[in-house]
């Protein structure tokens, strides 16, 4: 009865997913779609991606933590640090991408549980402060860090491109704050659509599972869950890990769906982190579908009401409030229940003069 | 063999001895009851016991294995479980996923089992599910199964951390303070769970209880805190009549 409710649940989500993916299709085949919606589908993915991700930290494992960009920022880095270098032994980009992603995920995956170890001793606005300077570290460090390849390997240097001491062959991948340029643009649509569902297939299952339920066993009393058997660490770092993992793979797809990659404040800035976090906090801690759709409307907005110029932000932020506001104050809630509540007569109504 | 033996238990909090020189020897199957006026100390031993403090004196025996200085979740595994004296319920998740999480250890499948659906997940699964509802059923709570923890009214969640508790299979059950907050009608259904709790799951219980007449009522012996040592232990009878008692309770 419950796994039922459960699996129905999962499928309404996904079924949301398909309905864009339709819906899209639909307005591509009738020639509806606009230059400017098209450029907002890859972002569209990346953000649902992230947003997910992010969830798993804080709905969750229940910890607040402020520098998602940062291991989005690796898993680009490192995905477009391999397409490039690549370019020569595996020419066919799908393939080149493919195995970017893979190693995006796992690179950003190992960074979760370096700074997990640490952070995750942390409670609370503690734990946020601290995450939050992890991302800033990894975007600056990234921005002085210069990488260049020649004959006789990879050369190393955090100064300028001079001092990488390079050959006539060499040729310089990572260029400091100017980043990684050149990569193939071979990110599309379908392929962030695939990932999405792929996400949520990940997170979802592993909500409604052993390790799951220890994750948020943890989250509601880490004191029961310890006086009950439950490792304390390793699910922590599990559900960091994963997170962080998730964040490098819409990392990625975000450095190939660029020409140039640099980590710029306004690529990989705690900004960043925090829209993430806005996402997540208005679909509902916890609530894997509301946070996609939130970050599918709030990223979509600001771009779509670009026409109304001046007033596009003010609008974005009143849409904000609203949101909140009817998701979360007890009193829409309330009204929400009594809405559904009178809907729901009637159709029993209905159903019985039938 | 004695299911619970610890001896000359000790631990400093700076220089104030919380507990000091705490003999106690509890027999498989026995109702112990440890009593003892607020600062006694009572809750302090129940964290020695667990692990979330360590020992400086003194030497714990669990049914025989030294368990003195390990951590929480080996002491659970050894077969010491608790209930807290604040209901510590995982508030957000179901009834049934609060047992189901006591059955952690007892029922594991790997995280890419869990991901992937692979069939040990839905045997798995399908036996916490049977095994959790049978828990729930003993305790009454089988209707209420999909609520939240944190609904249930209060002497539900108390039945419900006893429920997980159980859930790891222990040994050895502590519970501390059970009747804290119940009415006088909840206590004696509790004094009844309690009871049935020892008899079907063969259970040795140790508990704290300020409720002089759970304790009288279903306690065999009985142990005496006061700042920190032992006053005096025995029979439930014998203890509650001593006048040391008495006089730590109401003063001179």
């Amino acid at each position: 009865m419950k796994k039922n409710k459960v699996l129905i649940q999962d499928l309404i989500t996904y079924g949301i997913v398909f309905l864009m993916w339709g819906l899209v299709l639909l307005m591509e085949t009738t020639g509806s779609m606009t230059s400017l919606l098209r450029g907002l589908l890859v972002p569209l993915c990346i953000y649902a991606i992230l947003a997910i991700s992010l969830n798993l930290t804080v709905g969750i494992l229940g910890e607040l933590s402020l520098g998602h960009a940062g291991f989005m920022c690796v898993g680009a880095f490192s995905g477009a640090f391999f397409t490039r270098c690549m370019e020569g032994a595996i020419p066919g980009v799908g393939l080149r991408f493919f195995l970017a992603l893979i190693l995006g995920a796992v690179v950003a995956g190992i960074f979760g549980i370096l700074i997990g170890i640490p952070v995750l001793r942390l409670k609370g606005d503690y734990l946020a402060i601290v995450t939050l300077a992890f991302g800033e570290i990894i975007k600056n460090l990234i921005n002085v860090m210069y990488v260049g390849r020649d004959a006789s390997g990879f050369h190393f240097s955090i100064k300028d491109t001079t001092s990488l001491g390079l050959d006539e062959t060499g040729v310089v991948i990572i260029k400091g704050a100017q980043g990684i340029t050149g990569t193939p643009r071979a990110a599309t649509f379908t392929i962030g659509m695939v990932l999405l569902l792929i996400t949520l297939f990940i997170v979802l299952n592993l909500m409604h599972s052993r390790t799951g339920r220890a994750i948020m066993a943890i989250r509601d009393n880490r004191i029961a869950a310890e006086s009950i058997g439950i490792h304390i660490t390793k699910y922590k770092l599990m559900a960091f890990s994963i997170s962080a993992a998730l964040a490098g793979v819409a990392g990625v797809v975000y450095a190939h769906s660029l020409s140039t990659l640099a980590a710029t404040s306004n690529n990989f800035g705690y900004n960043k982190s925090i829209m993430i976090l806005v996402f997540v906090v208005l679909g509902g801690l916890g609530n894997i579908r509301g946070s996609m759709i939130a970050a599918i409307v709030l990223t979509a907005l600001p771009e779509l009401l670009r026409g109304l110029n001046d007033y596009r932000m003010l609008i974005y932020a009143i849409v904000l409030i609203v949101m909140m506001l009817f998701n979360s104050s007890p009193k829409a809630i309330e009204m929400r229940g009594v809405l559904m509540e009178k809907f729901r007569h009637k159709k029993s109504a209905e159903k019985e003069a039938a | 063999m004695a299911m619970l033996e610890v001896k000359n238990l000790g631990i400093l909090f700076g220089g104030l001895k919380a507990v000091d020189n705490f003999n106690v020897t509890i027999e498989k199957g026995q109702l112990y009851g440890l009593i003892g006026p607020n600062g006694a100390g009572k809750t302090t031993v129940f964290n020695l016991l667990t692990g979330v403090y360590k020992p400086d004196n003194g030497s714990i025996h669990l049914d025989g294995v030294n368990i003195t200085g390990k951590k929480t979740i080996e002491i659970n595994q050894e077969g010491i479980a608790r209930t807290f004296q604040n209901i510590r319920l995982f508030k957000e998740l179901s009834v049934l996923d609060n047992v189901k999480a006591g059955l952690h250890n007892h029922h594991p499948y790997s995280t890419l089992e869990g991901i992937f659906r692979l069939p040990r997940y839905f045997k798995v699964e399908k036996e916490m599910n049977e095994k959790a509802m049978e828990l729930l059923k003993v305790f009454d709570l089988d209707k209420e199964c999909e609520y939240k923890a944190s609904n249930l009214p209060y002497g539900k969640q108390r039945k419900l951390e006893i429920a997980r508790a159980l859930a790891t299979d222990p040994k050895l059950l502590l519970l501390d303070e059970p009747a804290a907050g119940m009415n006088p009608n909840e206590t004696a259904e509790l004094m009844k769970t309690i009871r049935f709790v020892r008899d079907n799951f063969d259970m040795t219980i140790l508990l704290i209880e300020h409720d002089m007449k759970l304790v009288s009522g279903i306690c065999e012996r009985l142990t005496v805190l006061n700042f920190g040592q032992v006053l005096t232990q025995g029979e439930t009878s014998e203890v509650l009549n001593d006048k040391r008692v008495i006089t730590a309770y109401l003063g001179e």
